[in-house]
């Protein structure tokens, strides 16, 4: 007789098994609900954190909205690699406009459904973060301004990939790009006062704003759900690690997310009508060089010679997240 | 009905009778009193249903239009001048995709300096990018040519600017005749376009499109607008018919019967060149005037026929191609048998400069005389222009242009003519 031991976490990956839960608990993804929204066969990299990310996502909605859903994408990888004709991986309706302006777009499918009186169809809009963050801000912040009904979700991989890894102003302080390069006295990208665009989102004070990443994929998924509850425009913001642009080992993807949260950089938190109430709590802290040391992109923090100058940095920004979020306090 | 309106409101009234579904609104003078009135409309409950979105830019005006209408909506917005040209990504995006948004463009002059006034450049810098362009010369007909531009843009899967003069006719109070809510659902069938986004039947809309196809997609593009040229014609004898009055068209010809010189134009200019053909006709002199109202498609084969029995073309524009001359004048060369050198560009009322008959009756004059040179900015201040080039060849820093220009002027107010 075969044995196997049931362990309700399995070994170092914190993720709740599944087969143990009811099936109405399950996430879509293991479930007959599941869509496939974006389909396999498309040309992402090997882990991929925004092929990942996305799939989740838009399952997720595709089963809180009853299959009533029209995605607008940004330019860029999740564009770019899903859609080469005629071998779209897309099963909902989707369409890419252009590179700034996917906030608006999604707007404009929003009011179309309005005036179609076909309120049940729900909007997402979707883009990596030099789509939201940068070009496509200013469309975003209207689309917030005017709490259009659209869930905008950001994959934020903290730099233009599509492009051959440039800056954007998603990308963490020192990090190398091929815009940031790692020369000179501050090799990588200069630390200035970055962009936090969830709380940017939430000083519009919209219904919903949350922040996850593709390691806590159930968490990503409730996410999704909770902002499909709410009407008016909603921001959901995914951290997904690129192994292309951070230097990394593909099989490491779902590792570097969880300690982007476990060391304190990425806050994982939710926020109602501008304010916060839920957070992620860490469970096991680590110091930011657990998390920069796998990456290539920081490589010049450790050799030729160690910049603890520098870790010392990113470990203070950490550490007020930390203590800003309260990632390391009882619930 | 009968109305005494501004411009704007004339249009706007029309719009609102083609019943769109989305409407984006940015505001930029000239255009600014379209959007407004329309929005007053859509508040009042007259207009319904329709979305009215006050947008945070003419990008985003351009891009909820893009929404819109590949969700299956009726759209419209409004634009002039640097709006044009900040929603210019977007503008090309529409025509790509094959969205029926139908937009009006008050023209306007492009900066800097910074000008409010009108002319051509706003419009002329977006000629290729794949909509329908066509130019009223009167409110009436501004009003008119958007209930046919609806009809257009659903039929070909194109969008279509119609154009107007900025202040000259979007703010100009004249008599129009606006059409029955009846009338011109008769003329303007229910909007059903050919591609929608729909969670029955998902599809995917602006994919990549690698060298395998691409060639082809912008081909149809050019096909479709071709097609316009075999429409239009026909739709305008239909609008007759309906409306009672002649509007749209390729193109208006007057008294060009016999004309050895035949003037061509776009706009409202054309009323004030009729009224100097006229006078120079009451003398004896053999000039007509060709008003070409869709820009784009080119109608080439129509113009080459207008043009075939005269001597010799001036054309006046309110466009400029730096560094060549003029754009409209380059478009009419591809369609006059005659020699190039007989085609005279005259560049006129640039950012409000005011086109005199006067002034028009002299250079006509000289075309005919044959002293007219190929290229002539109409009633240009050359004094004004070599104290700038003098002041320039004496001081390397001779400062800003414009600045300079405008302390030799000495006014302060706006001097039109």
């Amino acid at each position: 007789m075969s044995f196997q031991p049931i362990k309700f976490y399995q070994t170092g990956t914190f993720t709740v098994g599944n087969r143990l839960l009811p099936d109405n608990e399950r996430s879509v993804q293991s479930t007959l609900r599941r869509t496939n929204s974006l389909n396999s066969g498309h040309r992402a990299c090997q882990g991929c954190g925004e092929a990942l990310g996305a799939r989740y996502a838009i399952d997720a909605a595709m089963e809180a909205t009853a299959g009533q859903l029209i995605a607008a994408n940004a330019t860029g990888c999740l564009e770019v690699f899903s859609t080469p004709y005629p071998e779209t991986s897309w099963q909902i309706p989707w369409i890419h406009s252009l590179f700034g302006n996917t906030a608006a777009v999604a707007t404009g499918i929003a009011a179309a459904m309005r005036v179609k009186g076909r309120a049940e169809v729900r909007v997402v809009a979707q883009g990596g973060d030099g789509g939201t963050t940068d070009i496509g801000f200013g469309c975003l912040s209207g689309m917030f301004e005017r709490n259009d009904d659209v869930l905008y979700i950001c994959y934020d991989n903290g730099g233009y990939m599509n492009t051959g890894v440039q800056r954007s102003s998603a990308t963490p302080p020192a990090a190398r790009t091929a815009t940031t390069a790692a020369l000179g006295p501050t090799p990588g990208n200069p630390f200035g006062q970055g962009k936090d665009l969830p709380a940017i989102a939430m000083a519009h004070n919209i219904p919903y704003v949350a922040t996850a990443t593709v390691s806590e994929l159930r968490d990503l998924e409730a996410k999704v759900r909770r902002a499909m509850e709410f009407r008016g425009a909603r921001y959901l913001h995914i951290l997904v690690p690129c192994p292309l642009g951070w230097g990394h080992d593909s099989s490491l993807t779902i590792r570097m997310a969880r300690l982007a949260h476990e060391s304190g950089i990425f806050p994982v938190f939710e926020a109602e009508n501008g304010e916060v109430t839920g957070v992620s709590r860490i469970r096991r802290q680590v110091r930011v060089e657990e998390y920069l040391k796998p990456q290539k992109r920081y490589a010049h923090l450790f050799s030729p010679r160690p910049r603890e100058d520098v870790i010392r940095r990113i470990q203070e920004s950490a550490d007020r997240n930390i203590r800003k979020y309260r990632l390391l306090e009882e619930s | 009905m009968l109305k005494q309106i501004e411009g704007s409101r004339a249009v706007a009234e029309a719009v609102a009778l083609c019943r769109p579904e989305v409407i984006c609104a940015y505001p930029i003078s000239p255009q600014t009193h379209i959007v407004e009135a329309l929005g007053e409309l859509v508040k009042g409950g007259e207009l319904s249903p329709c979305e009215f979105i006050n947008v945070e830019s003419e990008f985003a005006a351009m891009s909820v239009a893009i929404g819109a209408a590949a969700a299956g909506a009726r759209s419209y917005t409004a634009t002039a001048s640097q709006g044009l040209l900040f929603m210019a990504e977007a503008v090309y995006n529409a025509a790509g995709l094959g969205l029926p948004i139908v937009m009006t463009v008050a023209n306007r002059a492009i900066g800097a300096p910074i000008n409010i006034w009108n002319d051509h450049t706003d419009v002329m810098s977006q000629r290729d990018c794949g909509w329908i362009l066509l130019f009223a010369e009167t409110n009436q007909e501004a009003l008119d040519l958007h209930i046919e531009a609806f009809r257009l843009a659903q039929a070909l899967s194109l969008p279509v600017m119609v154009c107007m003069d900025g202040f000259i006719l979007t703010h100009a109070y004249e008599r129009v005749d606006m059409p029955s809510q009846e009338q011109v659902d008769a003329f303007l069938p229910p909007f059903d376009p050919r591609q929608v986004l729909d969670p029955e039947r998902p599809v995917s809309m602006g994919a990549m499109v690698g060298p395998e196809a691409f060639m082809e997609v912008r081909y149809l593009e050019h096909v479709r607008q071709m097609r316009a040229l075999e429409l239009i014609p026909g739709w305008a004898e239909q609008f007759r018919d309906a409306f009672g009055r002649d509007s749209g068209g390729l193109m208006h010809a007057y008294r060009t019967e016999d004309a050895e010189t035949i003037v061509v134009a776009l706009g409202s200019v054309l009323g004030t060149i009729k009224d100097t053909v006229d006078e120079m006709r009451a003398k004896g002199d053999r000039i007509g005037v060709l008003g070409i109202t869709c820009f784009r498609p080119w109608p080439a084969n129509a113009v080459r026929d207008a043009l075939a029995g005269a001597k010799r073309i001036v054309v006046v524009e309110k466009s400029i191609a730096v560094g060549l001359g003029g754009i409209v004048s380059a478009n009419v060369r591809t369609s006059f048998a005659g020699h190039a050198d007989t085609v005279h560009t005259v560049v006129a009322g640039l950012g409000g400069r005011a086109i005199t008959r006067q002034s028009l009756a002299g250079v006509f004059a000289s075309a005919a005389a044959g002293t007219l040179p190929p290229l002539t900015f109409l009633d240009l201040d050359h004094g004004l222009v070599e104290r700038a080039l003098a002041r320039e060849r004496e001081t390397r820093h001779s400062g800003p242009v414009a600045e300079g220009l405008l302390r030799d002027v000495g006014l302060v107010a706006a001097k039109i003519s």
